[in-house]
């Protein structure tokens, strides 16, 4: 029992840390610019076939550098020649212009790398067990990502409440405005903020596209998870995407263990339904564990029907 | 300093300024008054680049109309927003450093200047603009506007609010922008000060001018403010 609670201590901070390199980034985006941005999965996955792609002619260590850096600059491409011409038109063209990214890049990604997984690994020098606790094994890559994230985190913290773009990316996503009349290029910052969080999403892909499978399918299976991130922290907030991103990680990593049915939750209250049958019956002995995947959408449903804009949510409308 | 002939602007379909014609000289402070609605703020916003003018907005002789705000700010353009418009999720200190428009920067008002004549600012660098007194904001707006050294500044209802204490600083300070040499257009609501203080006045209604004078013209002339000023 102490073991399950460590490890799924240790993987919901991982898995909860991912999360917030992938929604800080699209929670930014929409904060300053009211653009909800279907394509930013899609730079995950970008992360992972360019880490791919570079690892195999000089290794994984530059491609930890590079590949985000390469991602981070398809995202200001896309902001300043795409992104940026469609914003007159509103919001909904924004919306569907990121909607034909997503597909776009995900064809290209086909053609280019082919419909099946591509073999990228973890590197061999990070390939092995570090530490084993109670027969539970925790690899070397495992902690260099935990490593990773949380100096991904630190970073990100101190550019935006420390430094001076920091400062305007905080105005702006109240004041924009303002913050132009003031002598602020507000649409370069967009631009920058557009690239910074691909490149996050695509450093999530580099650490993430090996330990996981590298494959077409990959901004798909992630992309909604990102948005209840999004959606439950509060859009346009980062402290609400850090706390929604390990409590969603923290709710999938421990539902999966918990191999307990509904009608043994509610008896831990002493609620008893003794003659229940039917569908009644069906849904009482439902393991929790496989509520794993309903969990984090039904959380969402429920926090956009009470309180809709979210755990920390500022937006006045 | 600035000249804007013959301006537009509209919002959705509604054409809100109608042809408004006006100047601002060196070392002027200049009025613009109204009743609520007549597009006084609208004026600001659009030589701002905040709403898309059409017509002519000359400054220091440089066509500046369909600039975006960022680059007018950058030639010399300050603008204080109405309702204070503070960032208040930003400290005091931290709200007056996105007033510099580039790190360091020295100007006419320095960060210190403003914490020595408002020492109330001073003691409260830390704290959140959000949680400081409306004085304390409104102060704090026009500040982070001059740290960035306009040479002409817009102050759209300053004294909205305020205590008569306040509004007294406001005034003062007012005065002190336009003799450290910066022009002033002020939008006001109360005619004692805008009268007291300015060296020229105009009046809006309906999106253009009906009257342009000094404020001792304005006072012969009580048709004027009986037909554009009272209710
Ligand atoms: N964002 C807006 N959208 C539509 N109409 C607006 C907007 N802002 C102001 N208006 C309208 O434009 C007119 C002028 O407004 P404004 O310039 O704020 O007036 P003033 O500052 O003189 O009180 C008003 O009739 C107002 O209702
Ligand atoms: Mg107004």
């Amino acid at each position: 029992m102490l073991e399950f609670i460590l490890f799924s201590c240790i993987n919901s901070l991982l898995y909860g840390l991912l999360l917030f390199m992938l929604s800080s980034g699209l929670t930014l985006i929409f904060g300053l610019m009211n653009v909800l941005n279907f394509a930013h999965a899609s730079f995950f996955m970008l992360g992972a076939y360019f880490a791919y792609e570079i690892s195999t002619y000089i290794g994984f260590w530059p491609a930890l550098v590079f590949a985000p850096l390469g991602v981070g600059v398809v995202g200001i491409f896309i902001e300043r020649y795409g992104l940026r011409s469609v914003h007159k038109y509103g919001h909904v063209a924004e919306l569907l212009f990121t909607f034909g990214v997503f597909y776009v890049i995900d064809e290209l990604v086909i053609l280019i790398w082919g419909r099946n997984p591509v073999p990228y690994e973890v590197p061999g020098g990070l390939d092995f067990t570090l530490l084993t606790i109670m027969n539970t094994n925790f690899s070397a890559y495992r902690a260099f990502m935990l490593l990773i994230s949380v100096a991904m985190f630190a970073v990100l913290f101190f550019v935006i409440t420390r430094s001076r773009l920091g400062l305007i990316i905080q105005a702006a996503l109240t004041h924009p405005e303002t913050v132009g009349a003031l002598g602020h290029n507000v649409p370069s910052v967009f631009m920058y903020v557009f690239g910074g969080g691909a490149a996050l999403a695509g450093l999530a892909g580099v650490i993430g596209g090996n330990y996981l499978i590298t494959e077409p399918a990959m901004a798909q299976n992630l992309g909604p998870i990102v948005f209840v991130v999004v959606v439950v922290g509060g859009m346009g907030s980062l402290t609400g995407a850090f706390v929604a991103s390990l409590l969603i990680a923290a709710l999938q990593t421990f539902a999966v263990g918990m191999e307990v049915s509904l009608s043994d939750l509610l008896a831990l209250w002493d609620v008893y339904i003794p003659e229940a049958s039917g569908i009644i019956e069906d849904l009482l002995r439902i393991q929790v564990s496989h509520t794993r995947g309903m969990l984090p959408y039904l959380f969402m449903v429920l926090m956009l029907v009470f309180k809709p804009k979210g755990l920390m949510g500022t937006r006045e409308e | 300093m600035l000249a804007v002939a013959d301006l537009n602007a509209y919002y959705g379909r509604s054409h809100v300024l109608q042809g408004v014609n006006l100047k601002v000289g060196e070392g002027e402070i200049v009025s613009l008054l109204g009743r609520n609605g007549v597009g006084r703020s609208t004026t600001c916003r659009a030589i701002m680049g905040l709403v898309a003018p059409h017509g002519s907005i000359r400054f220091k002789d440089k066509e500046i109309a369909g600039l975006k705000p960022h680059a007018i700010a950058r030639l010399g353009v300050g603008y204080v927003p109405e309702d204070r418009e503070i960032f208040p999720r930003l400290t005091v200190i931290q709200n007056l450093i996105l007033g510099l428009k580039n790190k360091g920067q020295k100007g006419r008002w320095t960060i210190e200047d403003v914490f020595e004549l408002f020492p109330r600012l001073g003691e409260r660098t830390h704290v959140l603009a959000g949680f400081i007194s409306g004085g304390e904001q409104q102060m704090l707006t026009m500040c982070r506007t001059l740290v960035g050294d306009p040479d002409f500044i817009m102050i759209d209802e300053p004294t909205e609010g305020l205590s008569p204490k306040m509004i007294e600083q406001v005034r003062q300070l007012i005065q002190e922008i336009a003799q450290s040499g910066i022009s002033v257009l002020l939008v006001e609501q109360k005619l004692t000060i805008a009268l007291a203080i300015s060296h020229r006045i105009y009046i809006m209604g309906h999106g253009r001018i009906v009257f342009e004078g000094t404020p001792s013209e304005f006072q012969e002339n009580t048709d004027v403010r009986k037909e554009w000023l009272e209710i």
